[in-house]
């Protein structure tokens, strides 16, 4: 495994990248069984990183509100758009 | 001016105008001064009402002047008339009371090349191209999927909807609006204002600082996207660390802030599209993976445990390995038992046959034999026959060394008879038989004297005769002069 970069500081498209690479790996069917059980766990690992990041997805939509001379001074939600 | 002074106002010298005096004054100050004109500007908004009449405006960068192309104008103009267009325009100026306007009745258009405001925008661009702001090095891949997006636009009006919608349809994600005018004179300092803002933001901190920015803005004229022709927005997209994608007018309008984002979008809901990934074909794409991470796992397995079937079903049955070598064992071992006893049978034999002659009397009768074969021998070994055959040699070897000193007696006597001829032969050859007939040899020293001349220089001579040698007085010779002493036999022969 090139790659032991703990799965839950990668980004989405890393994650899915990989997920990818060790699926290929694992389907071309040339890895030592033992290696291919730590790719498989790694595979999974990999997979709900993804799915948790999809499913996470929520919209959240605020406007940053200004001062008199243009500078941000917080946020406010909007709705109804 | 006779009307103003017959109707005089007490207190007042300056006539007094109802609106509509003044307005037709105006008009006819103003057709009769500029009855025929030619105006040279560009274009502005154009717009064109079902009457048939064009009503378009002049500009330069300073002012507007309102214009008018009645219907039956507009249907011969050779050029027709276009937003951004720099043209001279031929007419006369009309006033339009009713608004307090004035606005120009034009009767013919023709180009004036590139509008002043467009050649303006094509040298910023130059420079700014120059500078290197346009280089596709520069431009910035894209987050794939942002965290938080952060879009300077408008808070009313269908491009932000527009955005969010299609956000929502492909990939909800937390939105962050940063108000601005999208036209007018404030456009341009808001829309910089807020990228440089954005990018201020920390990332962690109380305002969250997006990953990915859309400048967006609807469709509309030349001059109400102008904003983004400027210097300063450029340059602030152009600085900003945060990846950009511009979406500022329809498909066809570009401006220069399109240059310098990472991403140009034609509208904002394809800003909106390139921004994010679709939600539901990524999870279609992960639970792809998914399945073919499990199925590769299980095919993993699978294929090595038929692998091994069919590996031990190759592999043969332990007691077919040693089935024949027992069976070559079994018959080796029970032919063992009987061969022993058999070659001792034999060999027992042998030794019987052997041993059945081997008997004392036959020893005794062998050396009985042996030692009579020894008597008969001794009997014939007698000193008398050794003793004949010594005195038989013994007389041979007298007779042969008889005839051998007999032999060798003669040849002696032989060898020296003619020994004493050669020497009598010499004898007679040598000078000195000559000696013995008369004749003498004369010496000086060693040397022997034939002429005269060498007899007298030779301080001594001798002469040799028969018997010896006689001095002829004088001194001895000189050992120098007698230096050259020939051999014994000298040029006398």
């Amino acid at each position: 495994m090139s790659n032991e970069t703990p799965v839950d500081k990668m980004s989405f498209e890393q994650a899915m990248g990989e997920l990818e690479q060790v699926v290929t790996r694992l389907e071309r069917g040339d890895v030592p069984l033992q290696d291919s059980i730590a790719l498989y766990e790694r595979g999974a690992k990999l997979k709900k990183r993804c799915e948790d990041e999809l499913k996470r997805a929520e919209e959240k939509v605020a406007a940053i509100t200004l001062d008199a001379e243009g500078n941000p001074t917080g946020i406010t939600p909007v709705e109804g758009l | 001016m006779s009307d103003l002074i017959d109707e005089p106002t007490p207190g007042l010298n300056a006539p007094e105008f109802t609106v509509t005096e003044i307005s037709g004054a105006v008009k006819r100050v103003i057709e009769g001064e500029f009855a025929h004109v030619r105006v040279r500007g560009e274009i502005g908004r154009v717009s064109r009402p079902r009457s048939g009449h064009i009503y378009l405006d002049l500009k330069d960068d300073r002012n507007v002047l309102s214009a008018v192309i009645w219907k039956g104008v507009a249907n011969r103009l050779a050029t027709q008339p276009e937003e951004g267009l720099e043209v001279v325009a031929t007419g006369r100026l009309t006033t339009f009371g009713g608004q307090s306007k004035y606005q120009m009745v034009i009767e013919d258009i023709a180009p004036a090349g590139m509008g002043a405001l467009m050649a303006m925008l094509e040298k910023r661009k130059k420079q700014l191209e120059a500078e290197g702001l346009f280089a596709p090095a520069r431009k910035r891949p894209l987050p794939y999927l942002p965290e938080v997006i952060g879009v300077i636009t408008s808070p009313s009006g269908a491009v932000i909807r527009d955005i969010l919608h299609r956000l929502r349809d492909r990939f909800p994600r937390k939105v962050l609006i940063w108000p601005v005018a999208v036209q007018g004179a404030n456009c341009a300092p808001e829309v910089a204002r807020a990228i440089q803002g954005f990018n201020r933001l920390t990332p962690g901190g109380a305002l969250p600082r997006p990953d990915l920015l859309i400048v967006a803005r609807g469709g509309g004229s030349i001059e109400d996207l102008w904003g983004f022709n400027e210097e300063i927005v450029a340059r602030a997209a152009a600085a900003s660390e945060i990846p950009l994608i511009s979406a500022v007018g329809h498909e066809t309008d570009t401006t220069l802030i399109d240059f310098v984002a990472d991403r140009r979008a034609p509208t904002p809901t394809a800003a909106a599209e390139l921004a994010v990934p679709v939600r539901m074909e990524l999870m279609a794409g992960l639970d792809g993976q998914g399945a073919r991470l499990s199925h590769a796992a299980t095919q993993v397995l699978s294929l090595r445990g038929q692998r091994l079937r069919d590996l031990s079903r190759a592999l043969p049955k332990p007691a077919t390995l040693v089935e024949s070598a027992r069976q070559r064992l079994d018959s080796w071992g029970d032919r063992l038992g009987p061969s022993l006893s058999l070659a001792a049978q034999r060999k027992r034999v042998q030794f019987s046959e052997a041993s059945a002659s081997l008997r004392p009397a036959a020893l005794t009768r062998l050396t009985g034999d042996a030692r009579r074969r020894l008597n008969e021998r001794a009997a014939r070994l007698d000193p008398a026959l050794l003793d004949r055959e010594i005195d038989r040699k013994g007389r041979d070897l007298a007779r042969v060394t008889q005839r051998l000193s007999l032999v060798s007696g003669g040849q002696i006597k032989h060898w020296r008879q003619e020994l004493d001829a050669l020497d009598r032969t010499r004898q007679t050859l040598g000078y000195r038989e000559t000696l013995k007939r008369g004749y003498a040899v004369v010496w000086s020293g060693a040397q022997v004297i034939t002429t005269r001349a060498e007899a007298e220089q030779s301080p001594a001579l001798e002469i040799e005769f028969q018997d010896g040698r006689f001095k002829l007085g004088g001194a001895a010779p000189k050992a120098a002069r007698a230096k050259p002493e020939p051999p014994e036999q000298g040029s006398l022969f």
